[in-house]
Protein backbone atom coordinates (compact mmCIF):
# COMPACT_ATOMS: atom_id res chain seq x y z
CA UNK A 1 0.00 0.00 0.00
CA UNK A 2 1.45 3.38 -0.95
CA UNK A 3 0.65 6.08 1.55
CA UNK A 4 0.57 9.59 0.16
CA UNK A 5 1.66 11.24 3.41
CA UNK A 6 4.99 9.46 3.39
CA UNK A 7 7.23 12.29 2.24
CA UNK A 8 10.89 12.85 1.74
CA UNK A 9 10.62 15.76 4.16
CA UNK A 10 9.98 13.60 7.20
CA UNK A 11 12.68 11.07 6.27
CA UNK A 12 15.15 13.93 5.90
CA UNK A 13 14.11 15.33 9.30
CA UNK A 14 14.71 11.98 11.00
CA UNK A 15 18.08 11.51 9.34
CA UNK A 16 19.03 15.06 10.35
CA UNK A 17 18.11 14.39 13.98
CA UNK A 18 20.20 11.21 13.90
CA UNK A 19 23.15 13.10 12.39
CA UNK A 20 22.94 15.90 14.97
CA UNK A 21 22.88 13.36 17.79
CA UNK A 22 25.93 11.64 16.33
CA UNK A 23 27.78 14.94 16.13
CA UNK A 24 26.82 15.69 19.74
CA UNK A 25 29.07 12.84 20.86
CA UNK A 26 32.09 14.81 19.69
CA UNK A 27 31.17 18.29 20.90
CA UNK A 28 29.29 17.83 24.17
CA UNK A 29 31.04 18.25 27.52
CA UNK A 30 31.51 15.00 29.44
CA UNK A 31 28.58 15.54 31.80
CA UNK A 32 26.05 16.26 29.07
CA UNK A 33 27.33 13.42 26.94
CA UNK A 34 26.61 11.10 29.85
CA UNK A 35 23.09 12.54 30.22
CA UNK A 36 22.50 12.21 26.47
CA UNK A 37 23.61 8.56 26.59
CA UNK A 38 20.95 7.78 29.19
CA UNK A 39 18.29 9.85 27.43
CA UNK A 40 18.87 8.08 24.10
CA UNK A 41 18.35 4.67 25.70
CA UNK A 42 15.35 5.84 27.71
CA UNK A 43 13.89 7.44 24.57
CA UNK A 44 13.84 3.94 23.05
CA UNK A 45 11.77 2.89 26.09
CA UNK A 46 9.45 5.85 25.40
CA UNK A 47 9.22 5.02 21.68
CA UNK A 48 8.17 1.48 22.56
CA UNK A 49 5.55 2.84 24.91
CA UNK A 50 4.38 5.34 22.28
CA UNK A 51 3.70 2.57 19.78
CA UNK A 52 1.08 1.11 22.12
CA UNK A 53 -0.24 4.25 23.77
CA UNK A 54 0.12 6.89 21.07
CA UNK A 55 -0.58 4.90 17.92
CA UNK A 56 -2.79 2.04 19.14
CA UNK A 57 -4.59 3.96 21.89
CA UNK A 58 -3.92 1.40 24.63
CA UNK A 59 -2.98 3.06 27.91
CA UNK A 60 -0.73 0.69 29.84
CA UNK A 61 0.51 1.35 33.35
CA UNK A 62 2.74 -1.69 33.36
CA UNK A 63 5.52 -1.08 30.88
CA UNK A 64 8.15 -1.17 33.61
CA UNK A 65 7.77 -4.96 33.47
CA UNK A 66 8.96 -5.05 29.85
CA UNK A 67 11.87 -2.68 30.55
CA UNK A 68 12.80 -4.76 33.61
CA UNK A 69 12.35 -8.04 31.69
CA UNK A 70 14.93 -6.82 29.19
CA UNK A 71 17.20 -5.60 31.96
CA UNK A 72 17.04 -8.81 34.01
CA UNK A 73 16.96 -10.98 30.89
CA UNK A 74 20.34 -9.52 29.96
CA UNK A 75 21.78 -8.74 33.41
CA UNK A 76 21.16 -12.03 35.22
CA UNK A 77 22.98 -14.20 32.65
CA UNK A 78 25.92 -11.79 32.59
CA UNK A 79 26.13 -11.70 36.38
CA UNK A 80 25.41 -15.31 37.26
CA UNK A 81 26.33 -17.28 34.13
CA UNK A 82 29.07 -15.15 32.66
CA UNK A 83 27.35 -14.84 29.28
CA UNK A 84 28.90 -12.41 26.81
CA UNK A 85 27.31 -9.05 25.97
CA UNK A 86 25.72 -9.73 22.55
CA UNK A 87 24.11 -12.99 23.67
CA UNK A 88 22.89 -11.40 26.90
CA UNK A 89 21.45 -8.43 24.99
CA UNK A 90 19.55 -10.84 22.71
CA UNK A 91 18.40 -12.77 25.77
CA UNK A 92 17.00 -9.55 27.25
CA UNK A 93 15.07 -8.75 24.08
CA UNK A 94 13.66 -12.28 23.80
CA UNK A 95 12.64 -12.22 27.48
CA UNK A 96 10.70 -9.00 26.96
CA UNK A 97 9.06 -10.21 23.75
CA UNK A 98 7.89 -13.47 25.34
CA UNK A 99 6.60 -11.67 28.42
CA UNK A 100 4.76 -9.18 26.19
CA UNK A 101 3.16 -12.04 24.27
CA UNK A 102 1.86 -13.68 27.46
CA UNK A 103 0.75 -10.38 29.05
CA UNK A 104 -0.89 -9.30 25.78
CA UNK A 105 -2.88 -12.53 25.48
CA UNK A 106 -4.24 -12.00 28.99
CA UNK A 107 -4.54 -8.22 29.30
CA UNK A 108 -6.14 -7.65 25.88
CA UNK A 109 -9.20 -9.50 27.08
CA UNK A 110 -9.95 -6.19 28.81
CA UNK A 111 -10.26 -2.65 27.45
CA UNK A 112 -10.02 0.95 28.69
CA UNK A 113 -9.54 1.47 32.41
CA UNK A 114 -9.55 -2.27 33.05
CA UNK A 115 -6.60 -2.71 30.65
CA UNK A 116 -4.72 0.02 32.52
CA UNK A 117 -5.35 -1.63 35.90
CA UNK A 118 -4.58 -5.15 34.69
CA UNK A 119 -1.25 -4.10 33.16
CA UNK A 120 -0.39 -2.24 36.36
CA UNK A 121 -1.17 -5.34 38.44
CA UNK A 122 0.97 -7.55 36.22
CA UNK A 123 3.82 -5.06 36.53
CA UNK A 124 3.45 -5.11 40.32
CA UNK A 125 3.68 -8.90 40.22
CA UNK A 126 6.91 -8.49 38.24
CA UNK A 127 8.26 -5.96 40.73
CA UNK A 128 7.40 -8.15 43.74
CA UNK A 129 8.90 -11.17 41.99
CA UNK A 130 12.17 -9.31 41.57
CA UNK A 131 12.09 -8.57 45.33
CA UNK A 132 11.07 -12.13 46.24
CA UNK A 133 14.03 -13.75 44.50
CA UNK A 134 16.53 -11.58 46.33
CA UNK A 135 19.15 -14.33 46.26
CA UNK A 136 19.38 -13.89 42.52
CA UNK A 137 18.40 -10.25 42.01
CA UNK A 138 19.59 -8.63 45.27
CA UNK A 139 16.29 -6.72 45.24
CA UNK A 140 16.42 -2.95 45.52
CA UNK A 141 20.16 -3.06 46.11
CA UNK A 142 20.52 -4.59 42.68
CA UNK A 143 23.37 -6.16 40.77
CA UNK A 144 26.37 -4.16 39.73
CA UNK A 145 27.81 -5.35 36.45
CA UNK A 146 31.51 -4.62 36.64
CA UNK A 147 33.37 -3.23 33.60
CA UNK A 148 35.01 -6.64 33.18
CA UNK A 149 31.59 -8.26 32.77
CA UNK A 150 30.60 -5.69 30.16
CA UNK A 151 33.41 -6.11 27.73
CA UNK A 152 32.91 -6.66 24.00
CA UNK A 153 35.28 -9.12 22.44
CA UNK A 154 35.95 -8.04 18.85
CA UNK A 155 38.33 -10.51 17.22
CA UNK A 156 40.55 -10.82 20.25
CA UNK A 157 40.36 -7.10 21.14
CA UNK A 158 38.47 -6.44 24.36
CA UNK A 159 36.47 -3.20 24.29
CA UNK A 160 35.03 -1.88 27.52
CA UNK A 161 31.43 -0.63 27.30
CA UNK A 162 32.08 1.67 30.25
CA UNK A 163 34.09 3.93 27.89
CA UNK A 164 31.86 7.08 27.60
CA UNK A 165 32.16 7.66 23.85
CA UNK A 166 31.51 4.03 22.94
CA UNK A 167 28.60 3.91 25.38
CA UNK A 168 27.14 6.99 23.71
CA UNK A 169 27.59 5.53 20.23
CA UNK A 170 25.89 2.27 21.18
CA UNK A 171 22.97 4.20 22.72
CA UNK A 172 22.84 6.37 19.59
CA UNK A 173 22.88 3.33 17.29
CA UNK A 174 20.08 1.64 19.22
CA UNK A 175 18.05 4.86 19.22
CA UNK A 176 18.60 5.42 15.49
CA UNK A 177 17.56 1.89 14.55
CA UNK A 178 14.40 2.04 16.68
CA UNK A 179 13.53 5.55 15.43
CA UNK A 180 13.77 4.55 11.76
CA UNK A 181 11.95 1.33 12.49
CA UNK A 182 9.19 3.31 14.22
CA UNK A 183 8.91 5.69 11.26
CA UNK A 184 8.64 2.78 8.85
CA UNK A 185 6.16 0.99 11.10
CA UNK A 186 3.77 3.91 11.56
CA UNK A 187 3.86 4.63 7.82
CA UNK A 188 3.21 0.99 6.93
CA UNK A 189 -0.24 -0.54 6.41
CA UNK A 190 0.17 -2.16 9.82
CA UNK A 191 0.81 1.25 11.42
CA UNK A 192 -2.23 2.80 9.76
CA UNK A 193 -4.26 -0.20 10.92
CA UNK A 194 -3.20 0.51 14.51
CA UNK A 195 -4.23 4.17 14.19
CA UNK A 196 -7.57 3.13 12.74
CA UNK A 197 -8.10 0.73 15.67
CA UNK A 198 -7.33 3.60 18.03
CA UNK A 199 -9.89 5.75 16.22
CA UNK A 200 -12.68 3.18 16.07
CA UNK A 201 -12.06 -0.47 16.88
CA UNK A 202 -15.60 -1.65 16.23
CA UNK A 203 -15.52 -0.06 12.78
CA UNK A 204 -12.34 -1.96 12.01
CA UNK A 205 -14.00 -5.24 12.96
CA UNK A 206 -16.87 -4.28 10.66
CA UNK A 207 -14.33 -3.85 7.86
CA UNK A 208 -13.03 -7.37 8.42
CA UNK A 209 -9.99 -6.81 10.65
CA UNK A 210 -9.01 -9.16 13.45
CA UNK A 211 -8.34 -6.31 15.87
CA UNK A 212 -7.24 -8.61 18.70
CA UNK A 213 -4.40 -9.95 16.59
CA UNK A 214 -3.32 -6.44 15.53
CA UNK A 215 -3.37 -5.20 19.14
CA UNK A 216 -1.45 -8.26 20.30
CA UNK A 217 1.19 -7.56 17.65
CA UNK A 218 1.39 -3.98 18.93
CA UNK A 219 1.85 -5.15 22.54
CA UNK A 220 4.61 -7.56 21.51
CA UNK A 221 6.41 -4.96 19.38
CA UNK A 222 6.08 -2.35 22.10
CA UNK A 223 7.31 -4.78 24.77
CA UNK A 224 10.22 -5.81 22.56
CA UNK A 225 11.37 -2.20 22.04
CA UNK A 226 11.09 -1.54 25.78
CA UNK A 227 12.98 -4.72 26.60
CA UNK A 228 15.71 -3.68 24.16
CA UNK A 229 16.00 -0.40 26.03
CA UNK A 230 16.09 -2.20 29.40
CA UNK A 231 18.76 -4.65 28.25
CA UNK A 232 20.88 -1.83 26.81
CA UNK A 233 20.47 0.27 29.94
CA UNK A 234 21.63 -2.55 32.21
CA UNK A 235 24.60 -3.42 30.02
CA UNK A 236 25.72 0.15 29.26
CA UNK A 237 25.34 1.59 32.74
CA UNK A 238 26.28 -1.54 34.68
CA UNK A 239 23.36 -1.76 37.06
CA UNK A 240 20.29 -3.99 37.29
CA UNK A 241 17.87 -3.30 40.14
CA UNK A 242 14.26 -3.76 41.22
CA UNK A 243 13.67 0.00 41.14
CA UNK A 244 13.40 -0.24 37.35
CA UNK A 245 10.47 -2.66 37.72
CA UNK A 246 8.56 -0.33 40.06
CA UNK A 247 5.42 1.64 39.20
CA UNK A 248 7.52 4.78 38.76
CA UNK A 249 9.08 3.30 35.64
CA UNK A 250 5.62 2.56 34.25
CA UNK A 251 4.53 6.17 34.72
CA UNK A 252 7.72 7.80 33.44
CA UNK A 253 7.38 6.67 29.78
CA UNK A 254 3.76 7.87 29.82
CA UNK A 255 4.97 11.25 31.06
CA UNK A 256 7.77 11.43 28.47
CA UNK A 257 5.39 10.56 25.65
CA UNK A 258 2.74 13.03 26.80
CA UNK A 259 5.32 15.81 27.19
CA UNK A 260 6.83 15.20 23.76
CA UNK A 261 3.63 14.40 21.90
CA UNK A 262 1.79 11.08 21.71
CA UNK A 263 1.64 9.45 18.28
CA UNK A 264 4.60 11.44 16.98
CA UNK A 265 7.81 9.59 16.11
CA UNK A 266 10.17 12.20 17.57
CA UNK A 267 7.96 13.20 20.51
CA UNK A 268 9.30 10.49 22.86
CA UNK A 269 12.87 11.77 22.37
CA UNK A 270 11.87 15.38 22.96
CA UNK A 271 9.73 14.48 25.97
CA UNK A 272 12.49 12.40 27.55
CA UNK A 273 15.03 15.20 27.04
CA UNK A 274 12.60 17.78 28.40
CA UNK A 275 11.78 15.83 31.57
CA UNK A 276 15.38 14.79 32.17
CA UNK A 277 16.80 18.27 31.86
CA UNK A 278 14.05 20.09 33.71
CA UNK A 279 14.52 17.80 36.71
CA UNK A 280 18.28 18.09 36.39
CA UNK A 281 18.19 21.89 36.22
CA UNK A 282 15.57 22.58 38.92
CA UNK A 283 17.10 20.10 41.37
CA UNK A 284 20.20 22.29 41.31
CA UNK A 285 18.13 25.32 42.31
CA UNK A 286 16.11 24.06 45.25
CA UNK A 287 15.30 20.93 47.21
CA UNK A 288 11.62 21.60 46.38
CA UNK A 289 12.41 21.10 42.70
CA UNK A 290 9.34 18.92 42.07
CA UNK A 291 7.23 22.01 42.71
CA UNK A 292 9.02 23.77 39.85
CA UNK A 293 8.70 20.69 37.64
CA UNK A 294 4.96 20.71 38.38
CA UNK A 295 4.69 24.36 37.33
CA UNK A 296 6.61 23.61 34.13
CA UNK A 297 4.24 20.75 33.34
CA UNK A 298 1.20 22.95 33.96
CA UNK A 299 2.62 25.56 31.56
CA UNK A 300 3.33 22.81 29.04
CA UNK A 301 -0.27 21.60 29.22
CA UNK A 302 -1.57 25.17 28.90
CA UNK A 303 0.45 26.08 25.83
CA UNK A 304 1.12 22.65 24.31
CA UNK A 305 -1.94 20.55 25.17
CA UNK A 306 -0.92 17.77 22.80
CA UNK A 307 2.68 17.73 23.97
CA UNK A 308 5.52 19.72 22.40
CA UNK A 309 5.71 18.03 19.02
CA UNK A 310 2.03 17.05 18.95
CA UNK A 311 0.99 20.70 19.24
CA UNK A 312 3.61 21.85 16.75
CA UNK A 313 2.23 19.28 14.31
CA UNK A 314 -1.33 20.37 14.90
CA UNK A 315 -0.64 24.10 14.51
CA UNK A 316 2.24 24.48 12.14
CA UNK A 317 3.65 21.30 10.64
CA UNK A 318 0.89 18.87 9.71
CA UNK A 319 3.32 16.73 7.71
CA UNK A 320 5.15 15.60 10.85
CA UNK A 321 4.73 11.85 11.40
CA UNK B 1 -35.02 -13.65 -8.11
CA UNK B 2 -32.58 -15.65 -5.91
CA UNK B 3 -31.95 -14.74 -2.28
CA UNK B 4 -28.86 -12.74 -1.33
CA UNK B 5 -29.46 -13.10 2.42
CA UNK B 6 -32.00 -14.95 4.53
CA UNK B 7 -32.69 -14.28 8.20
CA UNK B 8 -34.86 -16.74 10.11
CA UNK B 9 -36.03 -16.99 13.72
CA UNK B 10 -33.48 -14.47 14.97
CA UNK B 11 -33.40 -13.55 18.69
CA UNK B 12 -30.93 -10.71 19.40
CA UNK B 13 -30.08 -9.13 22.74
CA UNK B 14 -28.34 -6.09 24.20
CA UNK B 15 -27.11 -7.58 27.47
CA UNK B 16 -30.21 -9.22 28.92
CA UNK B 17 -32.65 -7.04 26.96
CA UNK B 18 -34.17 -8.85 23.98
CA UNK B 19 -34.50 -6.57 20.96
CA UNK B 20 -35.27 -8.93 18.07
CA UNK B 21 -37.85 -11.69 18.57
CA UNK B 22 -38.01 -14.39 15.94
CA UNK B 23 -36.97 -11.86 13.29
CA UNK B 24 -37.46 -12.96 9.69
CA UNK B 25 -36.20 -11.24 6.53
CA UNK B 26 -35.26 -12.19 3.00
CA UNK B 27 -33.13 -9.96 0.80
CA UNK B 28 -33.33 -10.77 -2.90
CA UNK B 29 -30.33 -10.40 -5.20
CA UNK B 30 -29.98 -6.92 -6.69
CA UNK B 31 -32.87 -5.33 -4.78
CA UNK B 32 -33.06 -2.40 -2.37
CA UNK B 33 -35.01 -3.49 0.70
CA UNK B 34 -35.96 -0.70 3.13
CA UNK B 35 -36.58 -1.30 6.81
CA UNK B 36 -39.19 1.10 8.13
CA UNK B 37 -40.45 1.44 11.68
CA UNK B 38 -40.55 3.63 14.77
CA UNK B 39 -37.47 4.44 16.86
CA UNK B 40 -36.48 1.42 18.93
CA UNK B 41 -38.31 -1.04 16.69
CA UNK B 42 -35.10 -3.00 16.04
CA UNK B 43 -34.01 -1.81 12.57
CA UNK B 44 -30.41 -0.95 13.49
CA UNK B 45 -30.18 -4.06 15.68
CA UNK B 46 -31.13 -6.16 12.66
CA UNK B 47 -28.19 -4.70 10.71
CA UNK B 48 -25.82 -5.12 13.65
CA UNK B 49 -26.95 -8.74 14.07
CA UNK B 50 -25.99 -9.46 10.47
CA UNK B 51 -22.54 -7.99 11.18
CA UNK B 52 -22.12 -10.05 14.37
CA UNK B 53 -22.01 -6.96 16.55
CA UNK B 54 -24.81 -7.91 18.93
CA UNK B 55 -25.47 -11.10 20.82
CA UNK B 56 -27.60 -13.50 18.78
CA UNK B 57 -28.99 -16.38 20.87
CA UNK B 58 -31.23 -18.09 18.33
CA UNK B 59 -31.87 -18.13 14.60
CA UNK B 60 -29.81 -18.11 11.43
CA UNK B 61 -28.49 -15.58 8.93
CA UNK B 62 -27.68 -17.44 5.74
CA UNK B 63 -25.58 -16.01 2.90
CA UNK B 64 -24.24 -18.21 0.10
CA UNK B 65 -24.98 -21.27 2.24
CA UNK B 66 -22.97 -19.93 5.20
CA UNK B 67 -24.52 -19.13 8.58
CA UNK B 68 -23.13 -15.72 9.51
CA UNK B 69 -24.19 -16.13 13.17
CA UNK B 70 -21.44 -18.75 13.50
CA UNK B 71 -18.68 -16.35 12.37
CA UNK B 72 -16.72 -13.85 14.49
CA UNK B 73 -17.53 -10.22 13.60
CA UNK B 74 -14.30 -9.64 11.66
CA UNK B 75 -15.02 -12.61 9.35
CA UNK B 76 -18.44 -11.33 8.22
CA UNK B 77 -17.13 -8.62 5.83
CA UNK B 78 -14.96 -11.24 4.13
CA UNK B 79 -18.18 -12.98 3.01
CA UNK B 80 -19.08 -9.83 1.03
CA UNK B 81 -21.28 -7.95 3.49
CA UNK B 82 -20.47 -4.27 4.09
CA UNK B 83 -22.02 -2.04 6.72
CA UNK B 84 -22.22 1.76 6.79
CA UNK B 85 -23.36 2.62 10.30
CA UNK B 86 -25.40 5.59 11.37
CA UNK B 87 -23.16 8.58 12.17
CA UNK B 88 -20.48 7.57 9.58
CA UNK B 89 -17.70 6.77 12.06
CA UNK B 90 -14.69 7.53 9.91
CA UNK B 91 -11.10 7.34 11.03
CA UNK B 92 -10.85 11.08 11.52
CA UNK B 93 -7.05 11.22 11.86
CA UNK B 94 -6.48 9.35 8.60
CA UNK B 95 -6.69 10.93 5.16
CA UNK B 96 -9.40 10.08 2.63
CA UNK B 97 -6.90 7.91 0.73
CA UNK B 98 -5.90 6.06 3.89
CA UNK B 99 -9.53 5.44 4.84
CA UNK B 100 -10.06 3.85 1.43
CA UNK B 101 -6.86 1.81 1.72
CA UNK B 102 -8.03 0.40 5.05
CA UNK B 103 -11.14 -0.86 3.25
CA UNK B 104 -9.16 -2.18 0.29
CA UNK B 105 -6.82 -4.21 2.48
CA UNK B 106 -9.67 -6.49 3.60
CA UNK B 107 -11.03 -7.81 0.34
CA UNK B 108 -10.97 -5.40 -2.60
CA UNK B 109 -9.14 -5.76 -5.90
CA UNK B 110 -6.70 -2.89 -5.34
CA UNK B 111 -6.64 -0.09 -7.88
CA UNK B 112 -9.55 -1.48 -9.90
CA UNK B 113 -11.86 -1.32 -6.87
CA UNK B 114 -10.46 2.05 -5.84
CA UNK B 115 -11.14 3.57 -9.26
CA UNK B 116 -14.61 2.06 -9.37
CA UNK B 117 -15.45 3.54 -5.95
CA UNK B 118 -14.02 6.95 -6.81
CA UNK B 119 -16.05 6.85 -10.02
CA UNK B 120 -19.14 6.63 -7.86
CA UNK B 121 -18.06 9.55 -5.64
CA UNK B 122 -15.82 11.78 -7.82
CA UNK B 123 -15.67 14.53 -5.19
CA UNK B 124 -13.51 12.27 -3.01
CA UNK B 125 -10.82 12.19 -5.69
CA UNK B 126 -10.14 15.88 -5.04
CA UNK B 127 -9.87 15.24 -1.29
CA UNK B 128 -7.57 12.21 -1.22
CA UNK B 129 -4.85 13.84 0.89
CA UNK B 130 -7.27 15.62 3.25
CA UNK B 131 -7.85 14.31 6.77
CA UNK B 132 -11.30 12.78 6.80
CA UNK B 133 -12.29 14.54 10.03
CA UNK B 134 -12.18 17.84 8.14
CA UNK B 135 -14.65 16.83 5.40
CA UNK B 136 -18.21 18.16 5.26
CA UNK B 137 -21.02 15.92 6.54
CA UNK B 138 -22.05 14.89 3.04
CA UNK B 139 -18.49 14.14 1.99
CA UNK B 140 -18.00 12.10 5.15
CA UNK B 141 -21.08 10.06 4.32
CA UNK B 142 -19.77 9.48 0.80
CA UNK B 143 -16.42 8.40 2.22
CA UNK B 144 -18.12 6.05 4.70
CA UNK B 145 -20.00 4.45 1.81
CA UNK B 146 -16.92 4.43 -0.41
CA UNK B 147 -14.84 2.74 2.27
CA UNK B 148 -17.50 0.06 2.73
CA UNK B 149 -17.61 -0.48 -1.04
CA UNK B 150 -13.84 -1.03 -1.08
CA UNK B 151 -14.46 -4.56 0.17
CA UNK B 152 -16.46 -5.23 -3.04
CA UNK B 153 -19.64 -6.27 -1.22
CA UNK B 154 -22.58 -7.99 -2.83
CA UNK B 155 -24.71 -7.11 0.21
CA UNK B 156 -24.64 -3.55 1.51
CA UNK B 157 -26.22 -2.45 4.80
CA UNK B 158 -26.93 1.28 5.06
CA UNK B 159 -28.14 2.82 8.31
CA UNK B 160 -29.79 6.21 7.73
CA UNK B 161 -27.26 7.44 5.16
CA UNK B 162 -29.05 10.74 4.51
CA UNK B 163 -29.50 11.76 8.14
CA UNK B 164 -28.58 15.40 8.72
CA UNK B 165 -27.44 16.10 5.16
CA UNK B 166 -28.32 19.00 2.87
CA UNK B 167 -30.68 18.26 -0.07
CA UNK B 168 -27.96 18.22 -2.75
CA UNK B 169 -25.97 15.65 -0.78
CA UNK B 170 -29.08 13.56 -0.15
CA UNK B 171 -29.70 13.50 -3.91
CA UNK B 172 -26.09 12.36 -4.50
CA UNK B 173 -26.37 9.56 -1.95
CA UNK B 174 -29.65 8.40 -3.49
CA UNK B 175 -28.05 8.37 -6.93
CA UNK B 176 -25.24 6.26 -5.56
CA UNK B 177 -27.67 3.72 -4.06
CA UNK B 178 -29.51 3.53 -7.38
CA UNK B 179 -26.21 3.11 -9.23
CA UNK B 180 -25.20 0.28 -6.89
CA UNK B 181 -28.46 -1.50 -7.64
CA UNK B 182 -27.54 -1.27 -11.33
CA UNK B 183 -24.22 -2.91 -10.49
CA UNK B 184 -26.07 -5.80 -8.84
CA UNK B 185 -25.42 -4.94 -5.19
CA UNK B 186 -28.25 -6.00 -2.87
CA UNK B 187 -28.97 -3.33 -0.25
CA UNK B 188 -30.77 -3.22 3.07
CA UNK B 189 -31.52 0.41 3.83
CA UNK B 190 -32.69 1.74 7.17
CA UNK B 191 -34.29 5.09 6.50
CA UNK B 192 -36.60 7.44 8.43
CA UNK B 193 -37.41 9.61 5.41
CA UNK B 194 -40.49 8.13 3.80
CA UNK B 195 -39.88 10.01 0.52
CA UNK B 196 -36.44 8.38 0.26
CA UNK B 197 -37.93 4.96 0.93
CA UNK B 198 -40.59 5.43 -1.73
CA UNK B 199 -38.12 6.62 -4.34
CA UNK B 200 -35.37 4.04 -3.71
CA UNK B 201 -36.90 0.82 -2.45
CA UNK B 202 -38.03 -2.24 -4.36
CA UNK B 203 -39.67 -3.65 -1.25
CA UNK B 204 -40.36 -2.33 2.24
CA UNK B 205 -40.21 -4.35 5.48
CA UNK B 206 -42.19 -2.89 8.37
CA UNK B 207 -40.47 -3.52 11.70
CA UNK B 208 -42.31 -3.35 15.01
CA UNK B 209 -41.32 -4.62 18.48
CA UNK B 210 -38.34 -6.53 17.14
CA UNK B 211 -40.31 -8.38 14.46
CA UNK B 212 -40.81 -8.01 10.74
CA UNK B 213 -44.60 -7.55 10.57
CA UNK B 214 -44.81 -7.67 6.79
CA UNK B 215 -42.70 -7.15 3.68
CA UNK B 216 -44.49 -5.61 0.70
CA UNK B 217 -43.56 -4.21 -2.74
CA UNK B 218 -43.01 -0.46 -2.70
CA UNK B 219 -45.89 0.04 -5.14
CA UNK B 220 -48.27 -1.21 -2.45
CA UNK B 221 -46.88 1.32 0.03
CA UNK B 222 -47.25 4.12 -2.50
CA UNK B 223 -50.83 3.06 -3.21
CA UNK B 224 -51.87 2.73 0.43
CA UNK B 225 -50.62 5.47 2.82
CA UNK B 226 -52.13 3.50 5.67
CA UNK B 227 -49.00 1.28 5.77
CA UNK B 228 -46.79 4.16 6.78
CA UNK B 229 -49.40 5.59 9.13
CA UNK B 230 -49.78 2.27 10.90
CA UNK B 231 -46.12 1.39 11.38
CA UNK B 232 -44.36 4.74 11.51
CA UNK B 233 -47.10 7.00 12.79
CA UNK B 234 -46.84 9.62 10.01
CA UNK B 235 -48.59 9.94 6.69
Amino acid sequence: MTMPRSTRKDIFLHLAVIAVLLAANYVLPEYHRSVFSRVLVLAVFAMGYNLLFGYTGLLSLGHAMFFAAGMYGAGLPIYHLGWNVPVSFASGIVSGALLALVIGLLALRTTGVAFMIVTMMFAQVGYLTSLFFTTWTRGEEGLVLTPAMRTLDLGGTAISLSEPSLRYLIGWALFSIVLLLSLWLVRSPFGRTLVAIRENEERMRMLGYDTFRAKLSAVVLSGTFCAGAGAAYGILFGYVGSGFASIQYSILPLLWVLAGGAATTLGPLIGTFFMFYIIDYTSGLTSAYLLLVGVALILLILFFPKGLLGTIRERWAKWLP
Amino acid sequence: MADALTISGLDAYYGEVQVLRGFELTLKKGEVLCLLGRNGAGKTTALKSIMGLVSVRAGHIIKDGKDLTKLPAHEVPKTGVAYVPQGRRLFAELTVAENLEIGLMTRGKGDVTRESVLGLFPVLRERLSQRSGTLSGGEQQMLAMARALCIEPDVLLLDEPTEGLMPSMIARIREAVAELRQRGVSTILVEQRVDAVLSLADRVAFIENGQNRETVPVEDVRADPDYVRRYVGVS
